[in-house]
C-alpha cells in the first residue's frame, strides 16, 4: 500500500507487522513518535503486544532481555542519551545472544543539549556486539526494520540488531512509503536457548577465561556469518518486494575516480552532489555505507576517497574514515560535518570533493 | 503448616554450592525454592548468589537462573514475567537480590517494576553490606558497623527499604529471617499465591562480614528478632500483622547489647552509638505496633 509517512512512523509500521510479543520503551526526542505509535497500536488492539512503559532506557533493554530469554520477540526504540544509558545492557543482550531489534534515532550527545542528528551515539556502541544498519529514506527505515527481525533471529546470527535513522532529518520528515504484505518473510520466532523450567540451566553465570573466550569468538563468528545472512535476506526481500539493498548504496560509482563515502541522510545529499560534479566533468560517485556492523568489504581501490563523518572520535578522527583506513589501507580526505544537526547541503558536499586534500582532516565550518 | 517437617523434601539447591560456611542467604534460598517449586525462574543481579550458584558449565540450582547486571534485576524480571504471561504461562519469576543491588544500584528498577504492577516476587536478602565484593558499605549497613569502606564504623543509619517499597502499595510485602525458616516458607507461599508485585525482605546474617563464628548464624538471626533489631511482619493489601516470633519479642524486647556484642563489626561502636541504635529499635517497634493497632 502506498502512503506517506515519517521515518518514525515507518519504523512503527514495520514493528506492527513483525508482531513482537513485548515492547519495553522509554521516551526520548526524537524517537518518541515510534513508541507512541506502538502504544496506540496496542491500545487499539491492532497488535497483541505487551507494552512495558519502563522507568529508564537501562530498564528498557533489561526488560527486553528478560522477555527475549523467555523466548519471545522483542523491540525497543531509543536515541542519543537513551542509547548511552543502555550501554551496559547492550553488551548484555549481545553476550546473551538475544535477537532484540531496536530502532535508534541518531542524535547528538550533551552537553550542551542538542536534539539534532549525529552518529556518535550509535558509534559509541560499536563494540557491543550489535548489528548496526543505517538508513537514508523513510522507505528504507521501514524495509530495514522488517529485515532486522529476520536477520537478528536467523540461527546463524542470533544477535541483537540496531536500525539507525537520522534524528529529524529522517525521523520527522514525510516521504512516500510503500508497505508490503509480510507473509512468511519473517518466520515465527524460535529461540533455541530460551528458558525452559523443565530443563533448568544457569544463564550467564561465572565463566572462566577459557569458556568466556570461546563465547566471544562465537559472537564474532556469527558477526561474520551475518554478512551472508544479510545478503540472503536483502536478496529475498528484493525478489519478494522489488526493493534492492546491499551493504552500501552505490551511486554512479562504476567509473568514478573520486568517491564520497557517507552514512544516513547525508548519503542522499551526496548523490545530488555527484550529479553536480558530473556536470562539471568530475568523475564522482557516492557510496552510502548502510551496514556499520558487520563492517562490509568496500571496493574503493584505485579511487580517491572523501569521507564525510557525522561523528567524531576525539583524539583520533572521524570514525568512518578511520574504519575505511583500517580496513582498506586507503587514505582519504576526512570531512567532519553535520555534528549536532549542522546543515550540510549537496553544494557543500560537492565543494568538499572539489577542494579535497587526501590525507587531511577538515572540520566543515570551522577549519580553513 | 506448623512444623518444619511439613516442608517439601524436594531440593532445588544442590548440596554443593560455593557459599561460605554458615551462609544464611543460601539457607534462605533453599526454603524459598522449596516454597516456589519447579515452575520457577530466579533472576539474580550481581550479588553473593552470583557466586554461590557455581561456575559455568555447572549450576548448583535446580531451577533456571538468569543472571543480569547489577541495576537491572527488577526490570529484567518485568520483561520475563510479561513474556511468560503473554504465552499463558504462570511460571514464578523471583528476583533474589542482595541489599546493595536492592537499596542502592537497583532501587530505580525495583521502584519502576513495582509501580507498573509487575507480577513477580522480589526478595532482598539483606546482609547489610556488599558481601560479594568483600563487605563494603551499602545503604543497608547499620549505624556504627565496620565495613571495608567504613573503617571507623558507618556514620549514618540504615536506609529504610521497607518504607520505600510500602510507598508503592504492593498487594503483599513481608520481612523474614534466616533464623525462622518456617515463617519464611509460609510467606513465600503466600506471596506467590497473589498476583502482582510482592516483596520479601530477609535479614541474612553473614559470618565473615559481620565477624562472628559461622556456627552462630542462626543464633545471631534469632537475637536480631528477640532484640527487635529485626521485626518479622507481613502486610497484605495494606494490613499489617506482626509475625509469631516477633509478637513474643515485642512484648519485652531484649536490649540490643547482646546482639551488638556478638559481632565484630560493631567493636568500635561507642556506647552513644549503641544508645542511638537502641532508640531506633524502640521507634521502629512503636511504629509497627501502632500500624498494627490501626493508630497510624
Amino acid at each position: 500500500m502506498l502512503t506517506i509517512s515519517t521515518g518514525n512512523k515507518a519504523v512503527a509500521a514495520a514493528v506492527k507487522q513483525a508482531k513482537p510479543a513485548v515492547v519495553a520503551a522509554y521516551p526520548i526526542t526524537p524517537q518518541t513518535e515510534i513508541i507512541e505509535q506502538i502504544a496506540n497500536y496496542v491500545a487499539a488492539k491492532e497488535i497483541e503486544t505487551e507494552y512495558i512503559p519502563v522507568e529508564s532506557e537501562h530498564s528498557a533493554m533489561a526488560a527486553c532481555i528478560g522477555a527475549a530469554v523467555a523466548g519471545v520477540r522483542t523491540f525497543t526504540a531509543t536515541s542519543s542519551h537513551g542509547l548511552l544509558y543502555m550501554h551496559e545492557m547492550l553488551h548484555w543482550a549481545a553476550g546473551a545472544r538475544l535477537p532484540i531489534v531496536m530502532a535508534n534515532v541518531n542524535r547528538s550527545l550533551g552537553p550542551g543539549w542538542n536534539i539534532w542528528a549525529e552518529h556518535t551515539d550509535a558509534f559509541s556502541q560499536r563494540d557491543t556486539g550489535w548489528l548496526q544498519v543505517f538508513v537514508g529514506t523513510v522507505q528504507e527505515a521501514y524495509d530495514a526494520t522488517l529485515m532486522a527481525f529476520r536477520i537478528a533471529e536467523d540461527e546463524r546470527v542470533i544477535l541483537p540488531t540496531m536500525v539507525n535513522l537520522d534524528g529529524f532529518s529522517l525521523s520527522h520528515i514525510m516521504q512516500s512509503l510503500e508497505t508490503v504484505e509480510v507473509g512468511d518473510f519473517i518466520p515465527p520466532h524460535h529461540l533455541t536457548h530460551a528458558i525452559d523450567v523443565d530443563n533448568p540451566m544457569g544463564y550467564g553465570p561465572m565463566t572462566g577465561p577459557k569458556d568466556y573466550y570461546r563465547f566471544r569468538w562465537d559472537i564474532e563468528r556469527s558477526m561474520r556469518d551475518a554478512k551472508t545472512v544479510i545478503a540472503e535476506t536483502e536478496a529475498e526481500f528484493a525478489s519478494r518486494f522489488g526493493r534492492k539493498y546491499g551493504p552500501t548504496e552505490d551511486y554512479r560509482c562504476e567509473d568514478a575516480e573520486v568517491v564520497v563515502v557517507s552514512m544516513g541522510t547525508l548519503g542522499r545529499e551526496a548523490e545530488v552532489a555527484v550529479d553536480i560534479l558530473r556536470n562539471e566533468g568530475v568523475k564522482a560517485g557516492s557510496m552510502r555505507l548502510r551496514w556499520f556492523r558487520p563492517f562490509p568489504d568496500l571496493d574503493l581501490k584505485g579511487r580517491e576517497v572523501v569521507v564525510v563523518d557525522r561523528d567524531y572520535s576525539f583524539g583520533f578522527g572521524g570514525v568512518v574514515a578511520a574504519s575505511i583506513r583500517a580496513k582498506t589501507g586507503i587514505e582519504c580526505y576526512n570531512v567532519i560535518a553535520g555534528l549536532g544537526g549542522q546543515e550540510v547541503t549537496y553544494d557543500d558536499i560537492a565543494e568538499f570533493v572539489r577542494t579535497r586534500r587526501i590525507g587531511e582532516e577538515h572540520w566543515f565550518g570551522v577549519s580553513e | 503448616m506448623s512444623s518444619i517437617s511439613e516442608i517439601p523434601k524436594e531440593e532445588y539447591l544442590k548440596p554443593c554450592t560455593a557459599a561460605c560456611a554458615g551462609c544464611s542467604s543460601s539457607l534462605c534460598l533453599r526454603y524459598v525454592l522449596k516454597a516456589a517449586g519447579p515452575d520457577t525462574v530466579l533472576v539474580i543481579p550481581a550479588c553473593c548468589t552470583s557466586v554461590i550458584q557455581g561456575m559455568y558449565p555447572n549450576t548448583s540450582f535446580n531451577v533456571p537462573v538468569y543472571n543480569i547486571a547489577f541495576a537491572a534485576a527488577a526490570a529484567c524480571a518485568s520483561g520475563m514475567s510479561k513474556a511468560f504471561r503473554s504465552e499463558g504461562k504462570q511460571t514464578n519469576v523471583i528476583v533474589y537480590a542482595g541489599d546493595g543491588g536492592t537499596v542502592d544500584i537497583g532501587i530505580q528498577s525495583l521502584s519502576g517494576a513495582f509501580e507498573r504492577g509487575t507480577d513477580f516476587l522480589y526478595i532482598c536478602y539483606d546482609n547489610e553490606a556488599y558481601g560479594n565484593t568483600g563487605m563494603q558499605r551499602s545503604g543497608a549497613t547499620p549505624l556504627g558497623a565496620l565495613t571495608t569502606t567504613t573503617p571507623v564504623g558507618k556514620s549514618e543509619f540504615k536506609k529504610d527499604l521497607d518504607l520505600i517499597v510500602a510507598a508503592h502499595n504492593p498487594p503483599y510485602m513481608a520481612t523474614a529471617s534466616s533464623a525462622y525458616p518456617l515463617d519464611l516458607y509460609r510467606k513465600v507461599k503466600k506471596a506467590l499465591s497473589i498476583r502482582g508485585p510482592k516483596f520479601i525482605h530477609i535479614m541474612a546474617p553473614c559470618p565473615p562480614g559481620w565477624r562472628y563464628d559461622s556456627e552462630k548464624t542462626i543464633e545471631i538471626g534469632k537475637l536480631a528478632v528477640k532484640t527487635g533489631m529485626w521485626v518479622l511482619w507481613e502486610r497484605e493489601y495494606g494490613t499489617l500483622s506482626v509475625s509469631g516470633p516477633s509478637k513474643t519479642a515485642m512484648k519485652k524486647p531484649q536490649p540490643i547489647d547482646e546482639y551488638i556484642g556478638a559481632q565484630g563489626r560493631f567493636k568500635t561502636a561507642t556506647p552513644a552509638i549503641v544508645a542511638e541504635l537502641q532508640q531506633a529499635v524502640e521507634r521502629n517497634i512503636d511504629r509497627i505496633r501502632k500500624e498494627e493497632e490501626g493508630i497510624c
